[in-house]
């Protein structure tokens, strides 16, 4: 091969970055961080409430510890490729390989949140006359933040990475600059790809450390 | 699925040999490479930040574009399994090299004072006391490390790698739903065993643990 063709070259040009244009750089980023997001909000709205009635109740423990292994087992390429032989192309399969991704880490996070803080302030909680749903949502939530947090970042990670698959069963996002660029030997193009992913990974992580901070009581900074 | 099975058994058979010493392969260099990276991070706490910036940045690289691009970087054939094993092998230090470092992080630093004190010099130390007492958090990084290895290898049958991931470009190729099944079912079964076994040896070389 030769690497002297390899170069910055498709991620400088002014070309494509063009807004709005099909197959532009702005364009896949959009539907990469689209599909991203939808998978993280479906599998919040699944993952959150098992999570937090587990830690709550301490019944089906056994799930929230094992959901992590299994889940990390299950190649998203093979489940992605099943669900589109079962379901045909679209955004369905990719948004169901992509949950079955994000659920786990927050399952398991949300759970251990809330067995890491101290039982005894539940007590107190209780002991002042909290009623259970308030416990939860007032003392058991707020103080499982920080660990749910970092749950739901490293799922996030793992889906901006995982959201490139996408482009192997036909759809956009940025998998499409890796696997066409592959297709017709433009290295220059696997290369923007790759960078793109990599920074975008980077800058969600961030803005998502941001919003931990705003969200998590200062009450609980230091501990963690 | 079993019928599949029956008139495939060699593709079958074929795939998960590949599939196996790709996967595992990485585990173990990176397993090597990792633990004196993490030792470093402890051993000079200033380079512990760096260190785990630099594992996230690592880990969140696509498989599939690091699989794309090392044969761009190392001068390898598109085809040729060394780009497997050296991405899978990144992602691996990536993991562990953290986790060693949390691991070592993790000993009492009494335990370490009583050491010291009864004459263990830095590297007996090491080998004799920290390295023992920090293989729990070890251990449960490398299944981390073994498992997420297990599926990761799949990706590689997009560019045309073996291992059970071309058990699901063929299936996908022909809308063919078998091949598909049993190579997840094949990628399961093969990661729950790895794991187990890390368990089982886990076990075995830190008695103490259970004692409690």
């Amino acid at each position: 091969m030769d690497a002297c063709r390899v170069n910055l070259s498709y991620l400088l040009d002014p070309a494509h970055w063009e807004i709005g244009a099909a197959y532009s750089i702005p364009t896949l980023i959009l539907a990469h961080l689209g599909y991203t997001v939808l998978a993280l909000l479906i599998g919040t709205v699944v993952a959150l409430p098992v999570g937090l009635y587990i830690g709550h109740t301490g019944r089906g423990s056994f799930l929230a510890i094992n959901a992590g292994n299994a889940g990390r087992s299950l190649p998203t390429l093979g489940l992605l490729m099943l669900l589109v032989t079962l379901l045909g192309l679209g955004l369905l399969p990719v948004l169901i390989a992509l949950t079955v991704l994000v659920v786990p880490p927050i399952l398991t996070s949300t759970y251990a949140g809330m067995r890491s803080l101290d039982r005894r302030v539940v007590d107190a909680a209780r002991g002042m006359g909290m009623r259970s749903w308030q416990v939860l949502t007032r003392v058991e939530l707020p103080m499982a933040l920080p660990v749910l947090m970092g749950g739901f970042r490293s799922a996030a990670l793992q889906v901006v990475a995982t959201a490139t698959v996408a482009a192997a069963v036909g759809l956009s996002g940025l998998g499409r600059l890796l696997i066409d660029g592959l297709a017709v030997n433009d290295y220059s193009r696997v290369l923007a790809g790759a960078i793109v992913v990599a920074v975008l990974a980077v800058l969600v992580d961030l803005s998502l450390a941001l919003v931990q901070r705003w969200i998590v009581s200062p009450g609980l900074k230091g501990t963690d | 699925m079993t019928e599949y099975l029956r008139n495939n058994a060699d593709t079958v058979w074929l795939a998960l040999q590949e599939h196996v010493w790709l996967a595992l392969l990485p585990v173990l260099l990176g397993f090597v490479i990792a633990l004196p990276i993490g030792y470093l991070g402890v051993r000079f706490p200033a380079l512990y930040h760096p260190l785990v910036n630099t594992c996230g940045v690592l880990y969140s690289i696509p498989s599939l574009a690091l699989f794309v691009f090392l044969p761009v970087v190392l001068g390898t054939k598109v085809l040729s399994p060394v780009n497997v094993v050296v991405a899978l092998t990144i992602y691996t230090v990536a993991l562990l090299a953290r986790t060693v470092a949390d691991g070592l992080r993790s000993v009492d630093p009494v335990v370490v004072q009583a050491a010291t004190a009864m004459g263990y010099r830095r590297v007996r130390r090491l080998a004799g006391v920290e390295l023992p007492m920090a293989l729990p958090v070890i251990l449960a990084g490398l299944r981390v490390a073994t498992v997420s290895n297990i599926s990761l290898v799949s990706v590689g049958a997009l560019i045309g790698i073996g291992g059970l991931g071309q058990l699901f470009t063929r299936g996908f190729q022909l809308f063919y739903i078998e091949p598909i099944l049993v190579g997840i079912v094949l990628s399961v079964l093969l990661a729950g065993l790895a794991d187990l076994l890390i368990v089982l040896v886990q076990r075995a070389v830190t008695p103490w643990t259970r004692a409690v």
